[in-house]
């Protein structure tokens, strides 16, 4: 991809105008004033990002519809799904914590997974998405509130407060938000905005309107 | 260095924060959208500090809730024990999860009250014009942004055990008041933080270099 020389960028953190220059595959380019990284020269940005997403996409599913963990205690058995959580929460009269667990670990990141696959594959198939503009916008609105990391986190100091005094059964979803979770942060390291409003650029272009 | 580093907002250029295009503004009397991505502009975020201030001081006051009040009871036929975030981690510690008690502790008590202290610090030097070390102000406020949701864990470790301990007699977990308090504090330093134009740190370094 040839790179347009010196177009203007400002920085986000201290607002200090540079020109960009090329970079080598894998390179960051920081601000010389703040340090905060400017761009990316990300490698295939938009094919990697795609597959991680998408694989991280049927890893959400699958850590939504199984039961993260069960406890035993004298033959009662207990388990419970992430949205299974979510409810119990609101029936014990929780309910603002059931909805900020709600938004934080599933909504958020469902969004995030479904507008980023949409937008990636129709930039795969050159076809501009229609409102591009939304779409980039949701994402960055969205993704401060994703946590799937954390409730990943929170998942295993659970484990470590139950199994004092109860028998803890892993179940598959303990292991999907696992990689869930690594699938997430490989997502988050290859895509580069820079890079898709790029593509759109010339997309839209090409096409002669808007 | 030659000539002095300036800012794009001298220039009369702004970027636009969705997808980060420069552009001139010209008419300063209608509001201006981005010519790529058709984002309303700004030079610095609206109304940043006044904004930052008011979730700060909402998350001082809830602060106080969140941590002398229970955010879990767990009873069971031999024990009944409601805790409050300190005395949770001082139980972990206690039973010998020194880890886990370590984690807990960072995301629970070290980040909120770094999150408090630190954006406190900021606004009043953006307020008073600061000319202290803008560099590393600007690094204080990048590791904000990324540590800041780490405090969400013990809102997730009191939903996990308050829905899956539910063994009638047996054990039973419940989520207390100081956990609603506790999140809403989360949230509110985060948005915060979001609020907070971290360019506001510069501005006067700007202002002085091209008075000069």
């Amino acid at each position: 991809m040839a790179e347009q020389p010196g177009q203007l960028i400002a920085c986000h953190y201290c607002d200090l105008l540079q020109r960009e220059i090329p970079l080598n595959p894998g390179c960051i380019a920081s601000c010389s004033r703040c340090g905060a990284v400017l761009y990316r020269n990300a490698t295939d940005s938009v094919d990697r990002t795609l597959a991680f997403c998408l694989a991280a996409a049927v890893l959400f599913l699958v850590a939504n519809a199984f039961p993260i963990f069960s406890i035993e205690v004298s033959g009662d058995r207990s388990q419970i799904t992430l949205y299974g959580a979510v409810v119990s929460l609101w029936d014990q009269q929780m309910k603002t914590i059931s909805v900020m667990v709600f938004v934080t670990a599933i909504v958020m990141p469902a969004v995030e997974l479904v507008s980023m696959s949409l937008l990636l594959l129709s930039l795969k198939y050159h076809r501009v998405p229609p409102g591009y503009t939304l779409f980039m916008r949701t994402l960055q609105y969205v993704q401060p509130w994703g946590m799937v990391e954390v409730f990943m986190l929170g998942i295993l100091v659970s484990l470590v407060k139950l199994t004092g005094s109860f028998k803890v059964i892993p179940g598959i979803a303990l292991w999907s938000f696992g990689v869930l979770t690594m699938l997430l942060a490989a997502v988050a390291s290859c895509f580069s905005t820079r890079d898709v409003w790029r593509r759109l650029e010339r997309l839209v272009e090409g096409r002669g309107d808007r | 260095m030659s000539a002095p580093p300036k800012s794009a907002a001298s220039y009369g250029l702004c970027s636009c924060h969705v997808c980060r295009l420069v552009s001139r503004r010209t008419d300063f009397s209608a509001p201006a959208l981005c010519p790529r991505c058709g984002t309303l502009l700004h030079f610095r975020r609206p109304r940043s500090v006044t904004r930052c201030w008011a979730l700060l001081i909402a998350s001082f006051i809830l602060y106080i809730p969140a941590n002398t009040l229970t955010i879990m009871e767990t009873g069971s036929l031999i024990s009944y024990r409601r805790d409050t975030i300190l005395s949770g981690i001082v139980h972990l510690w206690n039973t010998g999860s020194y880890l886990i008690a370590a984690v807990v502790f960072i995301a629970s008590v070290t980040i909120p009250l770094l999150k408090l202290i630190s954006l406190t610090l900021l606004l009043i030097s953006v307020q008073r014009r600061s000319l202290w070390h803008p560099r590393e102000r600007t690094r204080l406020y990048r590791m904000l942004e990324l540590v800041g949701r780490w405090s969400m864990l013990d809102i997730y470790v009191v939903t996990l055990l308050a829905a899956l301990v539910q063994l009638g007699n047996m054990a039973v977990v419940k989520a207390g008041p100081g956990a609603v308090a506790f999140g809403a504090v989360v949230v509110l330093t985060m948005f915060a933080s979001m609020q907070f134009d971290p360019r506001l740190i510069w501005d006067p370094m700007q202002r002085k270099e091209t008075h000069d």
